[in-house]
């Protein structure tokens, strides 16, 4: 006998702490299983878009910082100038292209660590991991701001290159940081992953199929916890990144766990990648000679990258001025939240919160 | 979810925890201990250097907020006086585009952080605000060469991270 109750809506958000941000899920709850989800956002909404308009190509890129993920600003930024990049036709010189990646290589990693960190705090590991996490990223922000002068909104591409060349110190403490990350990578796996009661909360949690995946145009590592093998990195490849050898870790059942899984083995692949760059990096100018007030010739343009969080491609129309006649960003934090209801009907409320956060949301991104 | 030995994974995660006890802390207590910051770093004002200054307004219209305000007239020998440099921190981003576009060696940014005020006019900084003094001193960002005169950043994974 199935004892069904009336239907009941719960309003979660816009300031419950398990939703990273200002977002709202209006729940019909049978009993303590949901039936329904409804997302609801815009409480972050500040039009972006819309400001760009009035902006010069070069003055967007600080917008890009804070306006988008700001997690992880110097994905934002790469995106931003490749898209540019495109549309004016701009040759960039080689070691700009390898600090580029390194930049949003160290990115990826630290906005993994705040990713993996804060979703095994959603399933009550509480703060543990995620100080020992916080400790890790604080050394990637102390070289952050090395190079660019801020911890947060780096403002440090440009269109043509990166915005100063890094001081001399940097290789040299990026190089040490390399060599010990994978050892606190090891540390996060004893901490967690054969943890019984993780296991219990995530195993076959949430379970998202490949299909549903590709069809709700998820990208990044929900997609490729699902099974599927595709990264930008590899498929489409921009910048530099056809030189690398890494591999795409892909997961299998397209649950919480592979989410998370997916996660710590993409921070491997990122200090591989990291390793090849530095041996490779070579001298040069890290700019080129572009004009200050650009003006790209009339046309529109679509460039895209593999943030941390899946693609973050940026649309450009120009019609000749200084200002773009229109941008458009395509936030994959936005477009993750699509399958977020058919992961969640059929589960309780407490597995809503870590299903949540195995999407890793930034609501800077969604709402723009 | 069944598990053949049910407590060896939670156990191997409390043995990590355990070590972190011997750890030593990489936390500073902030107001009394400091760390040295970038040496590129973007303070929260603007540094201004009126002697080279030549009036040319290339930051004011760098600037993505139009919050630098420039007044020149006529002044002896054809060249332009500064009147009028005002900049409102408190609307300013610190995204350093106009220091990046001084042609001038005029403009740095400020290696202050700690601009609290009670209230909002007391942000808008006038002519002498802005200029260079004892208290405000220039970062190197964007200007290489002052950086051999600065003190190294403490970097946590050097393992500076201990009080002062």
């Amino acid at each position: 006998m199935v004892l069904r109750t009336e239907p009941f809506i719960l309003n979660m958000g816009p300031q419950h702490p398990s939703t990273h941000g200002v977002f709202r899920m209006r729940l019909t709850l049978d009993g303590e299983v949901v039936v329904d989800l409804e997302p609801v956002f815009g409480y972050l909404h500040r039009s972006m878009d819309k400001i760009s308009e009035t902006r010069t190509y070069q003055q967007i890129i600080p917008l890009t910082d804070r306006c988008l993920d700001y997690l992880a600003s110097m994905s934002n930024n790469l995106s931003y100038v490749l898209a540019v990049e495109k549309l004016a036709d701009i040759k960039v010189p080689e070691r700009a292209e390898y600090l580029r990646v390194i930049m949003a290589e160290m990115m990826r990693i630290s906005s993994h660590l705040m990713a993996v960190g804060f979703m095994l705090n959603d399933m009550g590991a509480f703060f543990t991991p995620l100080m020992y996490m916080f400790r890790e990223r604080e050394k990637l922000l102390d070289l952050f701001e090395m190079v660019s002068g801020q911890r947060l909104n780096y403002n440090y591409m440009r269109i043509g290159g990166v915005s100063q060349d890094v001081p001399e110190e940097f290789l040299p403490a990026l190089k040490r940081f390399v060599q010990e990350m994978p050892h606190f990578i090891d540390e996060y796996d004893q901490l967690l992953a054969e943890n019984e009661i993780l296991l219990a909360r995530s195993k076959g949690v949430g379970v998202l199929p490949a299909d549903l995946a590709v069809n709700s145009s998820a990208s990044g590592p929900v997609l490729r916890a699902s099974g599927v093998k595709w990264d930008i990195r590899r498929g489409d490849p921009y910048s530099i990144y056809d030189r690398f050898a890494f591999d795409i870790p892909t997961g299998t059942a397209g649950d919480v766990y592979d989410r998370y899984r997916v996660r710590i083995q993409e921070m491997r692949e990122s200090v591989r990648i990291l390793e090849q760059a530095i041996a490779q990096l070579p001298g040069g100018l890290h700019r080129a000679r572009v004009p200050y007030l650009l003006r790209p010739p009339v046309g529109e343009v679509y460039g895209r990258i593999e943030a941390p969080r899946g693609e973050l491609g940026f649309y450009l129309v120009s019609d000749g001025s200084i200002a773009p006649y229109r941008l458009h960003v395509r936030g994959p934090s936005f477009l993750n939240l699509t399958a977020l209801r058919d992961m969640v009907v059929g589960w309780k409320v407490a597995d809503v919160v870590v299903i949540l956060g195995s999407i890793d949301i930034v609501m800077g991104e969604v709402d723009r | 979810m069944p598990f053949n030995r049910y407590g060896a994974g939670i156990a191997r995660g409390m043995l990590m925890t355990l070590k972190h006890v011997f750890r030593q802390p990489i936390t500073t207590q902030y107001p009394e201990w400091r760390l040295n910051n970038s040496k590129r770093i973007r303070g929260f004002e603007l540094v201004w250097v009126p002697v080279k200054c030549t009036g040319c307004t290339t930051c004011a219209k760098a600037c993505p907020q139009g919050n630098i305000e420039i007044v020149t007239s006529r002044g002896e020998d054809n060249s332009y006086a500064v009147d009028k440099f005002e900049v409102d921190i408190g609307r300013c981003k610190s995204c350093g585009l106009c220091v990046e576009s001084c042609p001038f060696e005029a403009l740095f940014m400020s290696r202050n952080y700690e601009l609290a005020q009670y209230q909002r006019r007391k942000l808008v900084q006038g002519k002498e605000e802005v200029r260079m003094s004892d208290k405000k001193q220039p970062s190197a960002y964007c200007k290489p060469w002052l950086e051999a005169s600065m003190p190294a950043q403490s970097l946590l994974v050097n393992g500076e991270r201990r009080g002062r």
